[in-house]
Formats: C-alpha cells, sequence, structure tokens
C-alpha cells in the first residue's frame, strides 16, 4: 500500500482547540489534511470509550486537545481530563497499542502555529507507526 | 477458622433479635467443597447456617449499592474498602451499615488446588491451622493453606478491615515488604507487539459470560457500557477485537476504585488472570497520585479530583 495516507480522529475542544484549528485556517497556516476533526464541548467530554471507538472505525490515530491547564472554560474541565488521559494513555501503551498513535495537546485558540505545528506532528507519528490493524475486525473469509 | 464462624452467628444472632438491623450477610457453606456462597440472614433463628473458613473469597460488598434497609455485613480487608469506595460513591449510607469485621488469613484458590488434585473430587473440606484437609470418595489429602492462597491475597497489604463496628476474631498482622507488582513490571518491560500478543493469549478463552463484571463490587451501573445498544460502544460477539474492547473498558472504567480484591478473577469460568489489567492501572495510580483505594472516605477517589501539578509529560 503505497498511496496509504494515515486517518487521525481529532477531538478538539470547542472553546480553545477548536478556536486554533478556526485560526490556523483563518491563517492560511499549512497542515497535512489527513485529520477529521470532531468538535467538542470540552476535552474532559472525551470519554475512553469515544478513543476505542474511533480505532474500531479505523482511525489509524486520535489526537485530542483541549485548553491549557488553568484556561477550562469549565473551570476545571481539562484538569480531570488530564488524569483521565494519563491513564488512559499508559493502558493503552501497556496493552501493546504503539505510542505513536494517541496524542494529547493543550492548544489555546490563538495558539494557530501550535495547532499546525502540533498537526505535523501528529500526522507524522501516525504515518511512521503505519495502518492500525489491531481494533479492525478481520472479515470472517468465505471460500 | 471455627471461632469466626461462632462469633458471626453470635453477632448476627443478637443483631438480629435486638432490631438493630433487617439483614445479615455472610456466608454459608456451598453445595460444592471449596466454594462458599453469600447468604442473606433475615431472621434470627436462621443464623446457625451461617459459616466462615477460607473459602469465602467472593466479595460481599456486592451486595450493598442502593439497598434500603439496615444491613450487617461480614468483612474482609477487601470487601471493607469497597465498602468505603460505596459511601464514597454515595451506594449506601454509613448508618445503614453494621460491619462486622473480619480480619483476613487469605482465600483459597480453588482451581489451583482441584488441578493439583488432579482430578479427584473434594467432598469435604476441613481447616486446621495453616493446613487444608481434603476428603473425597477414596482420597484424603492434607495441603499447605500457604501455598494454595489467591494470587491477590498472597500479595495483600491490607487484611485487616479498614472500618468495622465490630470484630469477629483478633487483627492479624499485615504482610510488610510485599512486591505488588513483579508481572505488571514483566509486561512493561515487553515491547509493545509483545505485550499486544500477551493481552491476547491472556484473554484469547473468554466467552464474554461476564461473570466478571457480575463478581465486582464496582459494578452497579444501571446500565452497563457493555449493554448499551445506542450508540453501541462494545461489539458483543467473541472476535477478539470485541473481547479486547470489554477487558480494557472494564479495567478503565473500575481504575482507582479498584481495590484487587480478586472477586473477577475468582469468578472467571475460564480463569483469566482479569487482574493483570487492572493492577496496571493500580500501580500507576498509586505512582503518580499516591493514591491507595478504599483506605479513607475523607480523601476522593484520584479521578474525581485532582492537583495542579499532575504529571503531563505526554502532553505536548
Amino acid at each position: 500500500m503505497t498511496d496509504w495516507e494515515p486517518k487521525i480522529v481529532a477531538f478538539l475542544c470547542n472553546w480553545c482547540s477548536y478556536g486554533g484549528a478556526d485560526l490556523a485556517g483563518v491563517s492560511r497556516l499549512q497542515y497535512p489534511a489527513n485529520i477529521r476533526v470532531i468538535r467538542v464541548p470540552c476535552s474532559g467530554r472525551v470519554n475512553p470509550k469515544f478513543i476505542l471507538a474511533a480505532f474500531r472505525h479505523g482511525a489509524d490515530g486520535v489526537w485530542v486537545s483541549g485548553c491549557h491547564p488553568g484556561d477550562c472554560h469549565y473551570i476545571e474541565g481539562n484538569l480531570y481530563a488530564r488524569r483521565k488521559f494519563t491513564l488512559l494513555n499508559n493502558l493503552m501503551e501497556h496493552t501493546g497499542i504503539e505510542p505513536g498513535r494517541l496524542h494529547f495537546s493543550w492548544i489555546s485558540s490563538a495558539e494557530a502555529t501550535k495547532f499546525a505545528e502540533t498537526a505535523r506532528e501528529v500526522v507524522a507519528a501516525v504515518r511512521k507507526a503505519g495502518p492500525a490493524q489491531h481494533f479492525i475486525k478481520k472479515q470472517a473469509e468465505v471460500a | 477458622m471455627r471461632a469466626y464462624t461462632e462469633k458471626i452467628r453470635e453477632a448476627a444472632k443478637r443483631l438480629l433479635s435486638e432490631d438493630r438491623v433487617d439483614v445479615v450477610i455472610g456466608f454459608r457453606k456451598g453445595t460444592v467443597a471449596l466454594m462458599n456462597e453469600p447468604f442473606l440472614v433475615k431472621s434470627a433463628d436462621q443464623v446457625d447456617r451461617l459459616y466462615w473458613d477460607s473459602n469465602c473469597g467472593i466479595n460481599l460488598a456486592n451486595y450493598l449499592p442502593k439497598r434500603p434497609d439496615r444491613v450487617a455485613i461480614v468483612a474482609k480487608g477487601c470487601d471493607s474498602r469497597n465498602i468505603v469506595v460505596h459511601l464514597l460513591e454515595n451506594q449506601i449510607k454509613r448508618e445503614q451499615l453494621y460491619i462486622l469485621g473480619a480480619p483476613c488469613h487469605g482465600m483459597i484458590d480453588r482451581r489451583r488446588i482441584l488441578t493439583d488434585l488432579n482430578g479427584k473430587e473434594p467432598l469435604q473440606v476441613e481447616e486446621t491451622d495453616g493446613k487444608v484437609k481434603l476428603t473425597g470418595r477414596d482420597f484424603e489429602e492434607t495441603l499447605d493453606r500457604s501455598e494454595y492462597l489467591q494470587e491477590n491475597c498472597a500479595i495483600c497489604i491490607h487484611r485487616n478491615p479498614v472500618v468495622y463496628d465490630e470484630l469477629v476474631g483478633d487483627l492479624v498482622p499485615e504482610q510488610e515488604n510485599v512486591d505488588r507488582y513483579p508481572d505488571v513490571r514483566k509486561v512493561e518491560a515487553m515491547i509493545p507487539e509483545e505485550r499486544w500478543k500477551y493481552f491476547d493469549e491472556l484473554i484469547a478463552p473468554c466467552i464474554r459470560c461476564y461473570a466478571c463484571r457480575n463478581a465486582c463490587p464496582l459494578c452497579y451501573c444501571p446500565t452497563c457500557f457493555v449493554d448499551e445498544s445506542r450508540p453501541q460502544w462494545v461489539g458483543k460477539s467473541i472476535d477478539r477485537t470485541d473481547t479486547r474492547t470489554f477487558h480494557f473498558l472494564r479495567a478503565y472504567h473500575v481504575a482507582g476504585r479498584c481495590t484487587d480484591c480478586g472477586a473477577c478473577e475468582r469468578a472467571c469460568p475460564v480463569g483469566i488472570k482479569v487482574r493483570q489489567f487492572t493492577k496496571k492501572m493500580e500501580k500507576d495510580i498509586k505512582e503518580l497520585y499516591a493514591y491507595e483505594v478504599g483506605l479513607s472516605t475523607d480523601e476522593r477517589p484520584p479521578l474525581d479530583t485532582y492537583r495542579p501539578g499532575d504529571p503531563e509529560a505526554f502532553i505536548k
């Protein structure tokens, strides 16, 4: 598969990272088009189920991004999220998901350059990890 | 162990006849050897069926959530920690509870005994200090109790109940200098592919019966994530992917709440070491947030709180 392009699902918080993505667009910053954005109210809204569901439906990588700690629109949503993600990330890696598939970041709505940069980083890391096979159901072989 | 049984019966009788509680939750002798079953006593004339020995591994805290009545419950170290979790999660009120603390010497792993008996079926079990005497149709065998402890009991560091109203035996010395995580470290040392394979093989026999969930005192959600169908987060087949998703989410769901009581592993009909998932969470929480589950009702569970300087090295 030489023409394989990574598919990445990005959960972006409405108040910061989504705004950052918007600003990156308005500022005409270039970054790879491998990202599918899902807007969430807060990074604290992202349930591990979502992340697994993304992988199960064929995502090669997942990227979750929210406001910087202390800047949460809901005061503390991302601080809870930080603990959740730490454990999730550790358990994912512990059970055998390659480290390059799951990404987290804090990006404010003014950090368009950081958004574009992180997007490039995430895409490069997922591209290096290759197509994700682990969570894809194998089709039954019918003779 | 006799002494415990006597004490439990005596306390149950007293509590029921004085109308201090409506029900006593304890164990009675199972119909199969090495398997005691939970028993709810509601009248004083039934207390003589209560029983205690080293086959009371089931976690009785499982029977507490949302009970409206006054309950007396026999609690080992792990049960009592799960009671604390229930108190923190508002599943029951402390005023409703009368906790009969049972300092625990560790519970027996029935599966290992049966393996070593090599097909012979024990019909009767008797315990005398440190020894387990098994009697079957035409054999008799005496085994060392300490060699057949459940894996989580062998590395337990909270054998004494953390909350109780009354003890049914003397407090036991806690095990010290226990290495709780050799197996987790073994997996951590592997490369990702090996780890994936390790867990794949671990859960390969899973038949998705959800016994681990049902035995777990933490699993009281009105609708379990595995039963949700719109949206359906977890596939319901025994396809490897679906099984993996189930075990992964189950482990994550009990993060910061699991007391490593071993009920899940004990309940598994195909002997999957499901604690391999939860122990990693337990280790991380201890290392990152210095939290041990179920020791105090004053501290919020780790995922229900935060500190400004929580580790975040992996976040860009």
